[in-house]
C-alpha cells in the first residue's frame, strides 16, 4: 500500500509567506496568553497537597466540597477525573502549618462523611522545592535548546540551526498557550512532555533537513525553493507514517494510562500534530531566508597547484 | 548482493540470547516472603541466624518454600499471603525486638538466572505503591545547637582557668562574652583558641565593656552540617527499621535533604509519625533530697513537683523527682551498646562519650557517688525516664556503663533509644509522594495494556503499509522492546509509570527508522534501480538521517536526565536507552532480516514493500 506516490512536487514554499504568517500569529497569540492568563501550574511547581481519592459509589463532588469547606477547608479545589467515583483534591500550601500532616487531617475529615472512602494517591511539594523543580524545568528546556543548536550547526550549517529552533520554538510555545488557554494542570510530567516534544519536532525537522543537504549536493538546479520542495515531498511519506505511529503508541496512552500519564499524553498528542507542522512549513522557509544557496554544501574545489604553463 | 558476513549473525544471535536471559525474570512473578534483618547493623547476619529462623517456623509448624541468607538478612518465601503473614508473626515473637521482620515479595524466577545476574526490574513506588518523603534537614537549628553546646563549655572553662567575665549569652549561632577589662578578655581568648581551636574569635567594644563574639569557623561549620546529616540518616534509618520495611531507601540527596522510601508502607501516617519525631535524650540529677519525703514525691506525683525540680515516671510507672539542670545531652553520646556487667554478669549498656561529654560526666559523677542520675527521653513534648541508675564512683574516660535493666531485651532497647533517640536537628517533610497499593496495581496494569495496544496497532499498520518490510519492522520493534527490558533489568533500573511512558514513546519513535528505510528502498525502486540496489541503497541513504535524527533527540533525553528529578528521570532513563537500542535493532537486526530473506536470490524482480 502507499498513499504517498506523488508524481509531481507539491509546491510548499509557494505558500511560505502564508504558513509562516499563520505559525507566527499562534505564536504571537501563545505568548499574549501566557503573559496575561499564565499557565495554571500544578503543586509541583506552586508547593501543596493534591489528594486522589477513590469512592465506592459515584462522588458528589458539590457535597464534598461543601464539606470540606465546613471543616476549615474553604480553599480545597475539588474534581472529578476519569470516572465518577475518582475525586482529585487540590489544596494550596499554608503559611505557618506543616503541611505534611495536612492530607492525613483532610482524609479524616473526608471519612466522616464517607467511611468507605479510599485514599489512593498523594503529593505534597513543599513551595521551595516547587521553585526549584521550575527553575530546573526551565534550565533543562535552555540547556537542550542550546545543544541542539550546536549539533545542528556543526552537522549543517548555522542556518539550518536557526531554523529547527524556530519551528522548535514555535511547537513549544503553542503547546504552552494551549495549556494556558484552557488553563490545565501543568505539572512536571507535563513539563517532561514537552521537553519530549522538543526532541520529536527537532528529529523531525532534522530527516527534511537531511533531505535538502543531499538535494543541494547532488542536483544543480539553483532554485532553492524547487530544492526544498522536491525534498519535503519525498519525505512526506515517511513525516507523516512516523507521526501517525507516534500518535498511535501516545493515543493509547491518553486513552488507556490513567490519571497519571494524562497530561503527558494529552501534551504529546497536540506536540506531534504542531511538530509535524512545523517541520514541513515553518522550519526550511526560514533557512531560505536567511540565505542559504547550494555552494554553502559545495566544496570549493581544490586549487591546481603546479600547474603547467 | 546483500549479505552479511557471519559474525554479524552470530553478534545478533549473541544479543537477542543475552537480551532473552535477562528479560526472563521480569516474567515469572513474585512469591510472598519474609525478610528477616537485625536492627543493628552491627549484628551478624550467619547461618546461626539462618538456623534460629528455621527453628522459629519449625515449632510453629510452617514451611517454608526456601529460605536463603544475603549479606543484609535471611529471607524465607512461603506458598501464599496467609502463611506468610502467620510467619511473620511466629518469627517477631521467636526471634524477638532485635531482629526486623518484615514482609516483602521475592522474585520467583529460578535460580540459574539469579545466579547468572539475572534479576528483574525493580518496581517503582507508583507501580507498587508506598510513600516517598523528602525531609529537609534544619541546618541553622543545628549550628545554633552548636552555638548552644559551645556556650556551656566556655562558661565551664572560664570557670575552671578562673577568667572572670561579666555575661555569657548566645545569639543565633554565636556566643557573646563581656569582661570589665581587656585583661580577662585576653586570658579568656588564650584559653577558648587552646580548648577550642574550632571557634573563630572576634573583639568589640561595647560602652564600657570589652566583648569578645565566638563563631564556629567556615570549615567547622560544614563539618557540623555534615555530621548534623549523618547523625539523621542513622537516626532514620532505625526508625524505618521500626516500621518493618522490607526494602527502604534511606539516602543523602543534596548538602542538606535527605530521601526516604517506604514500599509498600499503607499507613501513611504511622509512617509519617514516626519519621517526624523529634525525640531529645537529656541526662539530670535525680534530687534523693526531695525523694526522701514521702509527702514531696506524693505532691509531685499530683503536679506539685518543688522549686528547681520536675516530676517524670519512671517505664514501672515510680515517680522520679529530678532537677531543672540539665547534666548532658544525647548529643555527646557517641555509641551505645548492649552489654553484660563485668562482675554481675547483669544486662547493661555501654556508652561512649565524646572528649566534652566525658568531661562533664567525670566532674559530675565525682560529686555525686551514690546517688541517682536520671536518663529521660523527650517525644513529642512528653518526657519518660529511661533508666535511672545510682553512680557508684567517679566515671572518667567517657565510658559509660549504665546497668539497672530488668532484661537483655530491655538493655536492647534502651541502647537503641540512646543511640538512635535524638535527631541532631530538626527535619521538615518538604515533599511527598504516596501511592495507594491498589492504584500502583492498576497503574501497572494501564501502562502495560496501553503501551501494549499501542504496539500492536502500530504493527498492524505497518505490516498492511509496508508489507513484508512491515513485518521486518515489527521484528525489529519487538527485539528493539527486549533489548530496552533486558538493559534496565541488567542495571537494575526502577521502573516507574513515566519510564512506561519513555518505553512506549520510544517505541513510537523507533519504528521512525524503519519508516525512513522502506520509503528510501520505494523511492530508489521508483527511480528504476533493480531490487538488490534498492534495498543497499536505502539501507545507506537511510542511515545518515536515522543518525542525525536519534542524536538531536538523545541531546534532549540526556538533558531531561541531567536536570529532571524523580518522574522526569525515570522517563529520561528509558528514552536514552530506547533511542540506543532501536538504532541497533531497527537498522542491524532488520538488515540482518531482509538479507536472510532477500539476499541469497540471485535474480530479484520483485520486493513486498
Amino acid at each position: 500500500m502507499e498513499l504517498f506516490h506523488l508524481k509531481r512536487d507539491i509546491p510548499f514554499m509557494r505558500y511560505a509567506r502564508s504558513t509562516i504568517f499563520f505559525s507566527l500569529f499562534f505564536i504571537v497569540a501563545s505568548i499574549a496568553l501566557l503573559a496575561t492568563k499564565g499557565l495554571n501550574l500544578g503543586v509541583d511547581f506552586t508547593g501543596g497537597t493534591m489528594m486522589e481519592m477513590g469512592y465506592p459509589t459515584a462522588a458528589d463532588v458539590p457535597s464534598i466540597r461543601n464539606h470540606l469547606a465546613k471543616n476549615g477547608y474553604a480553599d480545597a479545589q475539588v474534581q472529578n477525573f476519569g470516572s465518577s467515583t475518582d475525586v482529585l483534591v487540590r489544596l494550596p500550601v499554608k503559611a505557618g502549618t506543616t503541611s505534611a500532616q495536612l492530607s492525613e487531617k483532610v482524609l479524616q475529615v473526608l471519612k466522616q462523611q464517607q467511611p468507605a472512602v479510599e485514599l489512593r494517591r498523594v503529593e505534597f511539594v513543599g513551595p521551595q522545592v516547587g521553585d526549584e523543580l521550575l527553575e530546573d524545568g526551565s534550565l533543562a528546556l535552555v540547556v537542550v535548546s542550546i545543544g541542539i543548536v550546536l549539533y545542528l550547526a556543526l552537522r549543517f550549517e548555522w542556518r539550518f540551526a536557526l531554523g529547527a529552533m524556530f519551528a522548535t520554538a514555535h511547537d513549544i510555545f503553542i503547546v504552552l498557550g494551549v495549556w494556558s488557554l484552557f488553563q490545565w494542570d501543568f505539572s512536571l510530567t507535563v513539563l517532561a512532555a514537552v521537553l519530549a516534544i522538543l526532541g520529536y519536532s527537532v528529529n523531525d525537522t532534522v530527516v527534511v533537513f537531511d533531505r535538502i543537504r543531499e538535494n543541494f549536493k547532488k542536483t544543480r538546479i539553483t532554485d532553492v525553493a524547487a530544492i526544498m520542495d522536491n525534498a519535503k515531498t519525498a519525505t512526506l511519506g515517511r513525516t507523516i507514517i512516523t507521526s501517525g505511529t507516534t500518535q498511535i503508541m501516545v493515543l493509547a496512552m491518553l486513552l488507556l494510562g490513567g490519571e497519571v500519564l494524562y497530561g503527558f499524553a494529552l501534551a504529546l498528542t497536540i506536540g506531534i500534530v504542531i511538530g509535524t507542522y512545523s517541520s514541513v512549513l515553518v522550519a526550511s522557509p526560514i533557512v531560505m531566508w536567511l540565505g542559504v544557496s547550494r555552494e554553502d554544501f559545495i566544496k570549493p574545489p581544490k586549487e591546481e597547484s603546479g600547474a603547467v604553463v | 548482493m546483500n549479505r552479511y558476513p557471519l559474525w554479524k549473525y552470530i553478534l545478533i544471535g549473541v544479543a537477542l540470547v543475552i537480551a532473552f536471559i535477562y528479560t526472563l525474570p521480569n516474567f515469572f512473578g513474585d512469591v510472598p516472603a519474609v525478610q528477616v534483618m537485625p536492627v543493628r547493623t552491627t549484628e551478624k547476619v550467619d547461618a546461626v541466624l539462618l538456623q534460629r529462623v528455621e527453628a522459629a517456623l519449625k515449632t510453629v509448624g510452617l514451611s517454608s518454600t526456601g529460605i536463603e541468607l544475603d549479606p543484609r538478612g535471611v529471607k524465607a518465601r512461603f506458598a501464599d499471603t496467609d502463611t506468610q503473614i502467620k510467619a511473620k508473626d511466629a518469627l517477631q515473637s521467636g526471634l524477638g525486638s532485635g531482629y526486623t521482620v518484615a514482609l516483602n515479595l521475592l522474585s520467583a524466577s529460578p535460580a540459574w538466572l539469579t545466579s547468572l545476574g539475572a534479576l528483574p526490574m525493580n518496581l517503582g513506588l507508583d507501580l507498587r505503591g508506598g510513600v516517598h518523603f523528602l525531609l529537609q534537614v534544619d541546618m541553622p537549628k543545628a549550628l545554633e545547637k552548636a552555638a548552644e553546646r559551645y556556650q556551656g563549655d566556655i562558661r565551664t572553662l572560664l570557670r575552671e582557668k578562673k577568667v572572670r567575665y561579666s555575661a555569657i549569652g548566645r545569639e543565633g549561632d554565636r556566643v557573646n562574652l563581656r569582661f570589665r577589662d581587656a585583661e580577662q578578655l585576653a586570658a579568656a581568648r588564650r584559653a577558648i583558641e587552646e580548648a577550642y581551636p574550632d571557634l573563630h574569635l572576634d573583639e568589640s567594644q561595647v560602652g564600657e565593656e570589652a566583648a569578645l563574639t565566638a563563631s564556629l569557623k567556615k570549615t567547622a561549620q560544614v563539618q557540623t552540617q555534615e555530621f548534623a546529616l549523618k547523625q539523621n540518616l542513622t537516626t532514620l534509618r532505625n526508625r524505618v527499621n521500626e516500621l518493618g520495611v522490607a526494602e527502604p531507601v534511606i539516602q543523602q540527596q543534596g548538602i542538606d535533604r535527605i530521601v526516604v522510601q517506604l514500599p509498600g508502607v499503607q499507613d501513611t501516617a504511622k509512617a509519617k509519625e514516626i519519621l517526624g519525631r523529634t525525640a531529645t535524650l537529656e541526662i539530670r540529677m535525680v534530687d534523693e533530697e526531695k525523694m526522701q519525703d514521702p509527702a514531696t514525691v506524693q505532691a509531685a506525683a499530683a503536679g506539685q513537683a518543688p522549686f528547681g525540680t520536675e516530676m517524670y515516671f519512671e517505664r514501672n510507672g515510680q515517680p522520679v523527682i529530678v532537677k531543672k539542670t540539665v547534666v548532658l545531652t544525647g548529643e555527646y553520646i557517641t555509641d551505645a551498646q548492649p552489654g553484660f556487667d563485668n562482675q554481675t554478669n547483669q544486662a547493661a549498656v555501654h556508652i561512649n562519650l565524646d572528649g566534652r561529654g566525658g568531661r562533664i560526666f567525670k566532674n559530675v559523677t565525682r560529686e555525686n557517688v551514690g546517688k541517682r542520675m536520671a536518663i529521660l527521653l523527650i517525644e513529642k513534648g512528653k518526657t519518660e525516664v529511661v533508666t535511672a541508675p545510682v553512680i557508684r564512683e567517679e566515671i572518667g574516660g567517657g565510658r559509660v556503663q549504665i546497668t539497672g535493666m530488668d532484661s537483655t531485651q530491655e538493655a536492647n532497647d534502651v541502647a537503641l533509644l540512646l543511640r538512635a533517640g535524638a535527631l541532631a536537628a530538626p527535619m521538615e517533610i518538604v515533599e511527598e509522594r504516596t501511592v495507594g497499593p491498589s492504584l500502583g496495581a492498576d497503574n501497572i496494569e494501564r501502562g502495560l495494556n496501553s503501551t501494549l495496544i499501542g504496539f500492536a496497532a502500530v504493527a498492524v499498520f505497518m505490516i498492511i503499509y509496508y508489507q513484508l518490510f512491515g513485518v521486518v519492522a515489527v521484528v525489529a520493534l519487538s527485539v528493539n522492546l527486549f533489548l530496552l527490558v533486558a538493559l534496565l533489568s541488567m542495571m537494575q533500573a526502577t521502573l516507574t509509570l513515566p519510564g512506561i511512558a519513555g518505553i512506549a514513546l520510544t517505541l513510537g519513535m523507533a519504528i521512525d527508522a524503519n519508516v525512513i528505510i522502506a520509503e528510501r528502498i520505494r523511492e530508489e525502486l521508483r527511480n528504476g534501480n533493480s531490487p538488490q540496489a534498492s534495498i543497499t541503497a536505502g539501507y545507506e541513504h537511510a542511515w545518515n538521517t536515522i543518525l542525525d535524527s536519534n542524536i538531536t533527540t538523545l541531546i534532549a533525553g540526556i538533558a531531561l536526565f541531567w536536570l529532571g528529578s524523580g518522574p522526569v528521570r525515570g522517563f529520561a532513563v528509558t528514552l536514552c536507552l530506547g533511542i540506543l537500542t532501536s538504532m541497533f535493532s531497527a537498522v542491524i537486526v532488520s538488515r540482518a532480516v531482509v538479507n536472510l530473506t532477500y539476499g541469497r536470490a540471485k535474480r530479484l524482480t520483485k520486493v513486498s514493500i
